[in-house]
């Protein structure tokens, strides 16, 4: 096992080899069939045809009722997004200040969500906020009218904010291990206040770590299938749920491959645009 | 250090409070006696627990689920480990193009993962089959295997093996002897990580599954979509148990953050 | 004139007193080390004076105003960490211009007393830099600057030599003793070097077990430790243990059955002592020529001075000698041990071993 000094280059070939022709052949292969699948022509009697057109891509960014739902889309992933960094930074923070062993139980019980089924977890949402639902009875019981909020977009923004907390708490809480804890201790001795030196010394260094949990937040919010799916109900889609109906109800593949093919193309877009970022801003500061 | 003060301390619990509601109130309707989704007002019954354990389909999806976390996350150690040996330690070209590969899964959204393989599966007339369904798997708990490995060999004292290679041994027994067992943590972390990735899995596995093998998630999910009663309840709060039990095991073995948050 | 007092000084964690009744006073320009081992207390008496951790009981007046209680952001003091804390994310000039934007301390005058202090620690090339490009010694020369560009009453140091290398170290030494001496600034350094505290401070107080056991300038301390952990602990010695004689006018200490002549204050007859003596008081000569005789163990060559161990009657001694350029007794040689009974110190009371 030594390093790069081996005389044999394929060694490490020999060794990455068998997995990397598996991940060739179930990975970019599969994407490649379907990228081409999104310009293949489709007819409703006939299906799938063997000429290529840009029809499906044509109609995804015209029709009104799709361009509905990518708006909707993107509109549910950003207030996801907003919600979880609210949320999630303070919450990270809050934690490692905490001493041991409270720190680990509790980071354990952010955490550890995560590791639950998402369908689990967007069932539990449905019966908390069903129209007979805890939330509704403690409406009530404080004196509001019950609010109809299964099946709209607050059940699915709420529902995706739990379940991307952990995405949101991971990053920040890894920059703020990063952070010598004298470092507040020593703008306090400047001069600065607890506010000045969580806003001067400790934001700017867990900025990083927010833009990436953020980062990873609306991603995965955006293309997120169960709670839209279980939490929406028929009317309300999302781009994954829109990808389903066209795959496994209207069977028009060649159309669900273009929506797939669009959320994967910006979901890409938006790691490669955070990646220039982060490297410039990483640059800047190191020199 | 300074403490946490009381509006930190009100928010913490507040935040507690939003994470914990979903589970504890899947635990509780579990033990409902009454015949919708109501919370045992009335006192506690497991008959929807029973009702669960004589479900044929849900023990079938049950059964194939853990059948297929386990065959994946097998698989994917062997890939995982044979490959973050060749990233961490060798430098040739397409490396860089390698670990992108074999970490891609972790940004393709499993939706779109999901119709690529019901793409190729069409082509090669491959749908339905339970060996399929574990290549899908395979892809996507391998890059959660290779990111704890990786990390295990880049926190590794590479000179613990060179001690072993002065001491006689060649490089197949260095490794096995002391390489090795250093980075079984990050193994068998990633093994488990991989575990209960895979049995979690809905949003890909939805498009692969045949009636023939439907996972315990989409199981769930299809019978979410038809029927309200508290059975799934009952299976929800199993499944909470069951990834607690893993949780508790994890942490115990390897700190269950470090695994999670990516530290060594 | 007191400048910074510490009355009764206490601090408990749960039930764990980490400092207990610690009372000080130190005088305005004075250079103070708390020295100990780890543990000892010395650096939460620290962090209490800096604010940073509330005293249980007790209070901490400087110039006489009480700031026991006071904010660590209104105290005003200069305080390096052990860990620099430095701001990753901004230059060495904004670190150092941290503590005048918290004043608003106007942007000329802000860039003079930056461009003064970095002067002041020989740093002014790298005012543009970023503190992971720099070396351990310039992080640490950046954390200077910044505690005292705010021209704090008093300077706190936080081991602040622990984390450079040997050589740095001793070069830093003097540098910190320097930019003091220039500044003038009352000093409070924490560490658990002896010879770091020793080499710079006026006055040394010694902690142990959260206590005050010791407070003197540098070569009384060394002279006249006051018990036996800080005559080991301070330098090297050799420690007898054994029981005071009397015989009419002389009075000397039975180690086991050899009779060592001391300077005595008032000791009953029968009292068990401990004999303090440093290796360098010990003189080597010809066997049968000193005090005691011994065989040469072994010999060590430090370059400036020799290190014999030497087995005794009364057991191992360390006797160091200055290297005067010929080369003295061989292992296994036979010498005679000699010293002055003056350099003999009698450490009070019962004194448990080393």
């Amino acid at each position: 096992m030594m390093t790069s000094r081996s005389p044999i280059p394929s060694a490490p070939w020999l060794l990455a080899g068998p997995g990397a022709l598996f991940f060739f052949g179930l990975v970019l292969l599969p994407l490649a069939l379907t990228v081409i699948l999104s310009f293949q022509a489709y007819d409703h009697s006939t299906g799938i045809q063997s000429t290529f057109t840009l029809s499906h891509y044509v109609t995804v960014v015209t029709d009104g009722y799709y361009l509905e739902i990518f708006w909707r889309t993107l509109r549910i992933a950003a207030l996801t997004t907003l919600i979880c960094a609210a949320i999630g930074v303070p919450e990270a923070y809050i934690l490692s200040r905490m001493r041991d062993p409270w720190r680990s139980v509790f980071l354990l019980v952010i955490i550890g969500p995560l590791l639950v089924s998402v369908v689990v977890r967007t069932f539990g949402w449905s019966m908390l906020l069903g129209s007979q639902g805890l939330v509704n009875q403690a409406l009530q019981l404080v004196g509001f009218a019950p609010a109809r909020i299964l099946y709209t977009e607050t059940a699915i923004v709420i529902a995706l904010v739990h379940v991307m907390l952990p995405f949101m708490v991971i990053p920040v809480w890894t920059a703020l291990q990063k952070l010598d804890p004298m470092v507040e201790a020593a703008a306090w001795t400047l001069g600065a206040s607890h506010f000045t030196a969580l806003r001067r010394v400790v934001m700017p260094q867990v900025t990083l770590g927010m833009l990436s949990g953020s980062l990873i937040v609306f991603g995965l919010s955006a293309s997120a299938f169960a709670v839209p799916a279980l939490l929406g109900g028929r009317r309300l889609k999302m781009a994954a749920t829109l990808v389903y109906d066209e795959y496994l109800q209207e069977l028009n593949w060649p159309l669900g491959a273009t929506i797939a093919i669009i959320v994967l193309v910006a979901n890409l877009c938006i790691m490669l645009a955070y990646n220039r970022m982060v490297e410039t801003r990483a640059r800047r500061t190191l020199g | 250090m300074q403490k946490n003060g009381t509006i930190a301390l009100t928010f913490h619990v507040l935040v507690l409070a939003f994470v914990l509601a979903p589970l504890v109130i899947i635990c509780l309707v579990a033990f409902t006696p009454e015949n919708t989704l109501s919370l045992p007002t009335t006192g506690l019954s497991l008959r929807w627990f029973k009702a669960v354990f004589a479900h044929p389909d849900f023990m079938a999806s049950f059964w194939n689920s853990i059948w297929l976390a386990a065959l994946s996350a097998t698989l994917a150690v062997a890939f995982a480990v044979p490959a973050g040996l060749a990233i961490s330690r060798y430098s040739f070209p397409g490396r860089d193009f390698l670990n992108a590969l074999f970490l891609s899964p972790l940004i393709i959204p499993h939706l779109v993962l999901g119709v690529a393989f019901l793409r190729l599966f069409a082509l090669l007339g491959a749908t339905g089959s339970f060996a399929w369904l574990v290549a899908t798997h395979i892809i996507i708990v391998t890059p959660y295997v290779l990111r704890l490995v990786l990390a295990a060999l880049s926190g590794l004292d590479r000179s613990a093996e060179q001690a072993a290679r002065t001491l006689g041994a060649g490089e197949w027994t260095a490794f096995r002897r002391v390489t090795a067992p250093m980075i079984l943590p990050g193994i068998t972390g990633g093994w488990l990580l991989a575990f209960i990735n895979s049995f979690d899995e809905l949003t890909m596995s939805i498009f692969v599954t045949s009636p023939a093998t439907v996972t315990l998630p989409v199981r769930m999910y299809m019978y979410a979509t038809e029927s309200i009663d508290p059975m799934m309840a009952a299976v929800s709060a199993l499944m909470i148990a069951i990834t607690a039990a893993a949780m508790l095991v994890l942490d115990r073995a390897f700190g269950l953050d470090r695994i999670l948050v990516g530290q060594r | 004139m007191a400048f910074l007092t510490l009355e009764g000084v206490s601090k408990e964690f749960g039930t764990f007193t980490a400092v207990r009744d610690v009372s000080l006073t130190i005088d305005k320009g004075e250079f103070v080390s708390l020295l100990g081992p780890s543990g000892c207390g010395k650096t939460t008496t620290l962090q209490m004076i800096a604010g940073l951790v509330e005293p249980t009981e007790g209070r901490i007046s400087l110039d006489g105003r009480d700031i026991t209680r006071e904010k660590p952001n209104r105290r005003g003091l200069g305080v390096v960490f052990q860990s620099y804390a430095l701001f990753p994310h901004m230059t060495v000039a904004q670190n150092v211009a941290f503590g005048l934007e918290m004043r608003r301390v106007p942007q000329a005058e802000r860039d003079e007393r930056v461009r003064d202090a970095l002067m002041l620690v020989q740093l002014s090339a790298f005012a543009g830099r970023y503190p992971r490009q720099l070396s351990g010694g310039q992080r640490q020369r950046v954390a200077i600057a910044r505690a005292l560009v705010i021209a704090p009453p008093v300077l706190l140091l936080d081991e602040p030599l622990s984390n450079l290398d040997a050589k740095l170290r001793e070069e830093m030494q003097f540098e910190l003793r320097r930019i003091q001496r220039k500044v003038g600034t009352t000093t409070i350094m924490v560490t658990h070097d002896q010879a770091e505290a020793l080499s710079i401070s006026d006055r040394v107080v010694v902690m142990e077990g959260g206590r005050m056991t010791q407070v003197d300038a540098p070569y009384r301390l060394y002279e006249q430790p006051s018990n036996a952990f800080i005559s080991s602990f301070v330098g090297k010695t050799n420690l007898l243990a054994g029981t005071w004689r009397r015989n009419g006018t002389s009075s000397a200490a039975d180690i086991g059955g050899v009779l060592l002549e001391a300077s005595a204050p008032e000791i009953a007859a029968g009292t068990p002592v401990t004999l303090s003596i440093r290796p360098e008081k010990i003189l080597v000569r010809d066997a049968g020529a000193g005090r005691l005789e011994g065989r040469v163990a072994s010999r060590f060559f430090l370059g400036s001075q020799w290190l014999f161990t030497v087995e005794t009657p009364i057991g191992t001694m360390t006797v160091s000698t200055p290297n005067l350029g010929v080369e003295p007794a061989t292992e296994g040689s036979q010498v005679g041990l000699d010293w002055s009974p003056d350099n003999m110190r009698i450490i009070a009371g019962t004194a448990a071993a080393a």
